[in-house]
């Protein structure tokens, strides 16, 4: 039996702190905070596994294995931090639960399907944008970079549009 | 700038990029963004904290690379700052956006779905994984528009419109004010905004592979919210 769940912080709170922790990095590291990266170095090792010559062959990929050790890099480093983070996070509050979370109208193979398709437009809108809501959204505002609000503006518009068609996943 | 500044200090080490990663963790646990259903809330309108919670931290490292600079501790040009690909970006950020609504996540907060126990962020980050193997197999086709609209290298929102950084930075405020004023009142009016207990109990019949513990009572609770 689970104890109830502490609230989630006020959003003024976690946007502070999430912002600290972004000026910081960019005092610490001289760039932003990002995520997608590491996923695209995942990628990267999966296909050096897997398939070594097609990966190395490959225009977009190959760059990243060349060197061997695709995944070594601070963005893992940061990574590894994050599920750290949200890992102590969750358990210390009592919000940490296996579960596939979904809306009360679908069922788990489908909301997992659903997952596995939004995640194939994340990956491949990443690579294409060069970054994600972190590296873009996030850490290319905060420069005030003219390509983070772009990106902003497009991602919500985007996500409005869509939801409108696949609301019943969700409530 | 020629002279050495001590800030940033380009550390790229193991450590600090550890500790600086677990803060963002921290930060987005507790923001609720391992959640799905808090997360796509923000595009029914029923949950603006992903508005708030980017906004508000967009402008406190905005705010805080400004008086850096101001101060002297930091160069200008000192920071990676983006440069605009348009098209690419936008599509990029529109697919992104699609995906989010979709499968429930970006990048980041998938890996915080999948750290407080979220089996969909999993599914989630494979999909991610074959994205990128997608847009891989298709760069040599789509490089031309990989590369198409470039904008003037690092061109910063001060840059564009002319006007002085505390300017842009004092509309920047106003504007996550209003919409954070807007933005409370909307979310009141559907229901929102969604509380820890809504999205750790689960919906009616809400379960985990496997049978783990979801052992919060059985009454329906949907509707639930913390205070």
């Amino acid at each position: 039996m689970n104890a109830a769940p502490r609230p989630f912080w006020p959003p003024l709170v976690a946007g502070v702190v999430l912002g600290l922790a972004l000026l910081a990095t960019f005092l610490i590291t001289g760039h932003g905070l990002g995520a997608s990266g590491f996923f695209t170095k995942a990628a990267a090792a999966i296909g050096d596994w897997t398939l070594p010559q097609a990966t190395a062959e490959n225009s977009y990929l190959g760059g990243y294995v060349r060197g061997g050790a695709p995944l070594a890099g601070w963005i893992t480093w940061e990574i590894l931090g994050l599920i750290l983070g949200g890992l102590i996070g969750s358990l210390t509050s009592g919000r940490f639960r296996v579960q596939v979370e979904r809306g009360p109208r679908i069922g788990v193979g489908r909301r997992l399907a659903a997952a596995f398709g939004g995640g194939i437009l994340v990956g491949a809108g990443a690579r294409l944008a060069r970054g994600c809501t972190s590296g873009l959204g996030l850490s290319g505002s905060a420069t005030l970079a003219v390509a983070g609000f772009v990106f902003l503006i497009f991602f919500f518009a985007a996500g409005f549009a869509t939801m409108r068609l696949v609301r019943r996943n969700w409530t | 700038m020629t002279d050495a500044l001590t800030w940033p200090l380009y550390d790229g080490g193991f450590w600090p990029a550890l500790l600086l990663g677990l803060f963002f963790g921290l930060a987005l646990e507790g923001a609720g963004f391992g959640s799905p259903r808090k997360l796509t809330a923000q595009f029914t309108l029923r949950d603006f904290a992903v508005f708030k919670v980017m906004f508000t931290a967009v402008l406190v490292a905005a705010g805080g690379l400004w008086l850096a600079e101001a101060a002297g501790l930091i160069g200008g040009n000192s920071v990676y700052t983006p440069t605009l690909y348009f098209w690419a970006i936008a599509l990029g950020g529109a697919l992104i956006g699609a995906g989010f609504a979709l499968g429930g996540y970006c990048p980041g907060t998938s890996a915080t779905g999948l750290a407080s126990g979220r089996w969909d962020a999993l599914a989630f980050i494979a999909g991610m994984v074959a994205g990128v193997w997608i847009f891989a197999g298709l760069f040599d086709a789509i490089e031309p528009f990989y590369l198409a609209a470039k904008g003037p290298k690092s061109q910063t929102l001060d840059q564009l419109l002319g006007l002085p950084t505390p300017v842009i930075l004092i509309v920047l405020v106003a504007v996550a004010a209003i919409g954070f004023r807007v933005g409370s009142r909307i979310e009141a009016r559907f229901g929102g905004p969604i509380g820890a207990a809504e999205v750790t109990g689960g919906p009616a019949g809400g379960d985990a592979p496997g049978g783990a513990d979801q052992a919060l009572g059985s009454a329906p609770n949907r509707r639930q919210r913390t205070a």
